[in-house]
């Protein structure tokens, strides 16, 4: 059972390896985002300039954005190592959200063209990642042994806990992002089936779309605003002192 | 994988994909080395270059101030040395003039004695000179009258006394 019946362009066993499947939409929206951040992010840093102006005031104001949310869960001495992370993540985010809220393609019956953060495999790479990452900078950063003390602070009997919530903190993290931006674009696709199936419906949901556009809009914004607030939280839980 | 996932409300859209997560790790791990690379280190290095320039800016205009307000002091105590030195210039002039002044008066005054000096010497002079002149031609005269009028009664040492006589009591008369 696929959304609103429209089929996923599912490649299984590729290489003839069992549990290798690629959905040809995510791949292909996954590459288009990433171009589209790549793009965005290199044509605002050509041409840079002492006195900022234009497109670098934009991608400054940005990076500015991004360091605030760091510079909110742990001191800019060991923040500044995830500046790069916080900014790609961010935009990545952002722009995938959008592309789905922008449009939905379907061709035949075959949905192509939506958000790459409305499959919870991707949402929960990235929460993976993310956590992993977290795993990584603690034991760079503090050394094996206090990563270790982490995990029984303030209280030994805690440990259980504190391992619980490593999942539980991906599980949300990633399944945070899928809920919104899936919900967002299902009923985008049930106003769009409405607008299409004669004029009055054209006229009953032209006006809920823009609004829910807009709506998807603003929350594609917080949804990566808070992807990366948590991924810099979690960071900050491994890698400052004061935890 | 398949059988687990589609039991849950995540199977609405197939499942997890092994292929599709290992393509959004390899995107995403390509798409931050390449911004790091080409977008986000410029931009950082712009950015810690201005932070830089202006830090540097701060300091620069800091001594500026500084060495300006020095400067300033030492201008105006330049001047203030400038002025005491005029004064003490000016206080120099004005004693330097007084005590000429008190020179000239002095030495006015010791000439315009010594000139009076010397004159009432020549006036005494000149008066002893004409007492004597006068004495000799009075003698001279009285004894010529003398003679007219008593020549025949008198002997020479009689008119001799005589004649001594007057001139001494003229000699006391004045």
């Amino acid at each position: 059972m696929n959304r609103l019946n429209h089929e996923s362009p599912i490649v299984n066993d590729v290489f003839g390896i069992s549990w290798l499947d690629f959905n040809l939409s995510n791949v292909l929206m996954m590459f288009v985002a990433s171009l589209l951040v790549f793009i965005i992010g290199v044509a605002a840093t050509r041409n840079m300039q002492r006195y900022p102006k234009g497109y670098q005031n934009f991608i400054e104001w940005l990076i500015d954005f991004i360091k605030g949310i760091i510079g909110s869960n742990m001191d800019w001495r060991t923040g500044k190592l995830f500046l790069p992370l916080g900014l790609t993540l961010f935009a990545y985010v952002f722009v995938s959200n959008m592309l789905g809220v922008i449009t939905n393609g379907v061709v035949g019956h075959t949905l192509w063209w939506k958000s790459p953060t409305a499959d919870p495999g991707i949402t929960l790479t990235l929460a993976t990642m993310v956590v992993v990452l977290t795993h990584y900078y603690g034991v760079k950063l503090k050394g094996g042994k206090e990563y270790s003390k982490g995990f029984v602070r303030p209280l030994p009997f805690l440990l259980p806990f504190k391992l619980i919530e490593e999942f539980s903190n991906t599980l949300t993290l990633g399944l945070r992002l899928y809920g919104n931006i899936y919900a967002g674009e299902i009923l985008l696709g049930l106003l769009v089936g409405m607008a299409t199936t004669n004029f009055l419906g054209f006229l009953g949901a032209s006006i809920p779309m823009l609004a829910w556009m807009g709506f998807s809009t603003f929350i594609g914004f917080i949804q990566a605003f808070i992807f990366v607030m948590l991924t810099m939280v979690y960071m900050s839980h491994k890698v400052s002192d004061d935890h | 994988m398949q059988v687990f996932t589609n039991s849950l409300v995540l199977g609405a859209e197939g499942g997890f994909l092994v292929g599709d997560m290992l393509t959004q790790l390899f995107f995403f791990i390509v798409l931050l080395v390449l911004l790091r690379m080409f977008a986000w280190g410029p931009l950082m290095n712009m950015m810690k270059e201005r932070e830089d320039y202006v830090a540097n800016e701060i300091n620069t205009a800091e001594k500026s101030r500084e060495e300006a307000q020095r400067m300033q002091r030492e201008a105006s105590e330049e001047l203030k040395k400038t002025r005491q030195d005029a004064q003490s210039i000016i206080e120099d002039a004005r004693k330097t003039a007084g005590q000429q002044e008190r020179d000239i008066l002095e030495s006015a005054r010791n000439e315009a004695e010594r000139i009076k000096e010397s004159a009432r010497e020549e006036i005494g002079q000149e008066r002893d000179k004409a007492i004597q002149a006068l004495k000799d031609q009075v003698a001279t005269m009285s004894v010529m009258i003398a003679s007219k009028v008593i020549e025949k009664e008198l002997s020479e040492q009689d008119q001799e006394k005589l004649i001594n006589e007057y001139i001494d009591e003229a000699g006391e008369e004045r």
